[in-house]
């Protein structure tokens, strides 16, 4: 069906981004709410297809410039569409009205760069996942890293220094990304997804085909921080400021997942047109292991904020086991933890940023009775944690029972091992930290933070989206029956 | 052999541009040189899409009526990675605009661009 909302989506946060710094010059006041309403009304046309691609059944499209799709730019919102372009634009709304109040001191003074750059992000990511062209995926996923290393450079004195070192392996992903497409577009002579398909089809086993997805799996690989690949993540979210990281660990990875699947299931159509590739076979036994190290290394940590960076590798695992599996049960399961994940995560990052704003540290072991001084924070902690684990009524125990049936059914059953014994390793990590926070009293009286006797209660524009996430986090892990039924059924490609 | 070499002199060329990016990024400890690097790896790949653009005997992408009534495409050079590079060819020019925003701070902060000092002030 052929409708332009995919454009308005990309149109409205792009001239809001554009309007904020002009704004400025005239009213200061102005700017947040311009941010917010722009947020807010991506947001709704993004649900509003959504609703459309589900009730239709079929992908939206909108050729630009009214060129048919072989030659011209597409957008296509097909159900992975339908799931990650909402998904994108309401985590970014709620961690926009969290950001009201957590951009610190140093970056309220120029909040309207901040923000344009922020809408930018957001345009980026909605960008990246409706468009059908495989040359305007590369322009949208530079457009999310360029705005990206901008907002991460926007934190601490350190963080230049990492979004440099981000920017190096990023570059290097896209530059990878590039060549992979040059490939590609030399063997077929197209750029349409749904195209390029069709034309590989009697390619299917040449050098050139393998060594073209080799490249292109790599660079989404790096964007992906699939393990060994994740070494920028860590600094870089430790390092930026708590609004950037809460909504760029909630889909900044996601996007190299997504890219992958695009790569795997719609333009090379593994598992449906072409035999197995060895290639997910190494992607299975990569993320087995980045699921195992990166809880290693977070239960290393003292930091919880690099303790739930060493998770996201972690959980980026998760999502690319569930593609790899090369099933149906698999890959539901990798599409819903990007889904769960995005909330959970986001969730955790905006209470580390509100516990830091608080307490001033983030050392985990120093959290005595914050329990009782951030009731609603450590609430909505105890749910995404809880979650992390995967424990039932939460979304991340769905997320997980489909990955290991998957697992089941391909007959790995090292990775049914692997995803039960990351769940206790998930468990050992985030308790710690609940243990901390609930049952413990605080220790040192002559410590620093002793001072804080009471810790200021958090503002609405804070607890709010706290509160939104955690529910999220409960509804989708009561209603993925439905989502599976009606929307992740359709994403899996047929006959799988 | 000679064939080998001067038949394919271009992918030579410009894998020898990839690899001495690749390598720039990867060893070098100065953060200026990582950034050529990253600008020599790029511009490695844009030649290696334009590698697909010319034909032999071919004209500019115009519609020559002088060709004849029927198009052919043998008879133009292929537009689109011509078009798509220019588009590249942007992206890392803002890439790099960037790139130095960000060793302008780190420069004004640790007053090195030093990688392994940079990393000794930092702890």
């Amino acid at each position: 069906m052929q409708t332009s909302a995919p454009v308005v989506v990309v149109a409205i946060l792009f001239f809001a981004a554009l309007l904020l710094p002009v704004v400025r010059r005239f009213s200061a006041a102005a700017v947040y709410p311009i941010a917010l309403a722009a947020g807010a009304a991506a947001a709704a046309v993004s649900l509003w297809q959504a609703s459309l691609v589900i009730r239709t059944g079929g992908p939206l499209v909108s050729w630009l410039g009214g060129w048919e799709p072989p030659w011209g730019i597409e957008f296509r919102v097909d159900h992975l569409g339908a799931i990650m372009s909402p998904l994108v634009t309401v985590v970014s709304l709620i961690v926009l009205v969290f950001a009201r109040r957590n951009l610190g001191e140093r970056l309220e003074r120029r909040s309207h760069f901040f923000y344009s750059l922020y809408l930018l992000f957001t345009m980026g990511l909605v960008g990246f996942v409706q468009t059908g062209d495989l040359f305007n995926l590369y322009v949208f996923l530079e457009v999310i890293a360029l705005t990206g290393y901008a907002l991460v450079a926007a934190g601490e004195p350190r963080a230049p220094f990492a979004a440099f070192r981000y920017m190096i392996l990023g570059t290097l992903a896209a530059s990878f990304y590039l060549l992979g497409l040059a490939y590609l577009y030399g063997l077929t002579g197209s750029l349409n997804f749904v195209d390029v398909a069709a034309r590989l089809a009697e390619h299917q086993d040449t050098r050139t085909a393998f060594v073209a997805l080799a490249f292109l799996l790599v660079g989404f690989g790096i964007k992906a921080a699939l393990f060994p690949l994740h070494a920028w993540l860590p600094d870089t979210y430790s390092y930026s400021p708590s609004v950037t990281v809460a909504f760029m660990a909630a889909v900044g990875t996601k996007i190299g997942a997504y890219g992958i699947f695009r790569v795997l299931y719609t333009v090379y159509e593994i598992g449906t047109h072409r035999q197995h590739l060895p290639v997910t076979e190494v992607m299975g036994i990569l993320a087995a292991v980045a699921i195992v190290v990166g809880s290693i290394l977070a239960i290393a940590q003292t930091d919880l904020n690099r303790m739930l960076a060493y998770s996201s590798v972690s959980q980026i695992g998760y999502v690319l086991l569930g593609f790899s599996l090369v099933n149906s049960a698999g890959i539901t399961g990798g599409v819903l933890h990007v889904l769960n994940h995005a909330f959970m995560k986001s969730s955790l990052f905006m209470v580390t940023g509100a516990i830091v704003s608080r307490l001033g540290h983030g050392d985990l072991r120093r959290f005595g009775e914050l329990g009782r001084q951030m009731p609603v924070a450590m609430a909505t902690f105890t749910v995404a944690a809880l979650s992390m684990v995967g424990l039932p009524p939460t979304a991340g125990f769905f997320s997980k029972w489909y990955l290991v049936v998957g697992a089941i059914q391909a007959g790995k059953w090292p990775y049914v091992v692997v995803i039960l014994a990351s769940s206790l390793l998930n468990a050992v990590y985030f308790f710690r930290v609940l243990e901390s926070a609930y049952f413990t009293r605080r220790l040192d009286p002559t410590s620093a933070y002793e001072h804080v006797a009471a810790i200021r209660p958090l503002p609405l524009s804070v607890t709010a989206p706290l509160g939104v996430t955690a529910i999220a986090i409960l509804l989708l892990g009561l209603g993925s029956w439905p989502l599976v039924e009606h929307v992740v059924r359709f994403i899996v490609p047929a006959g799988l | 052999m000679l064939a080998a070499v001067f038949g394919w002199y271009n992918y030579w060329v410009l894998s020898l541009l990839m690899l001495v990016g690749v390598y720039g990024m990867m060893a070098k400890r100065n953060l200026l040189k990582k950034l050529m690097g990253m600008n020599i790896l790029q511009v490695g790949v844009i030649l290696f899409w334009l590698t697909f653009s010319p034909k032999l005997g071919a004209t500019i992408p115009v519609v020559d009526p002088s060709l004849g009534e029927t198009i052919r495409a043998a008879d133009y050079a292929n537009p689109l990675p011509q078009a798509l590079m220019l588009t590249a060819i942007v992206v890392s020019v803002a890439t790099t605009g960037v790139a130095l925003a960000l060793l302008i701070r780190i420069h004004r902060r640790f007053g090195t661009l030093e990688e392994d000092e940079i990393l000794q002030r930092m702890r």
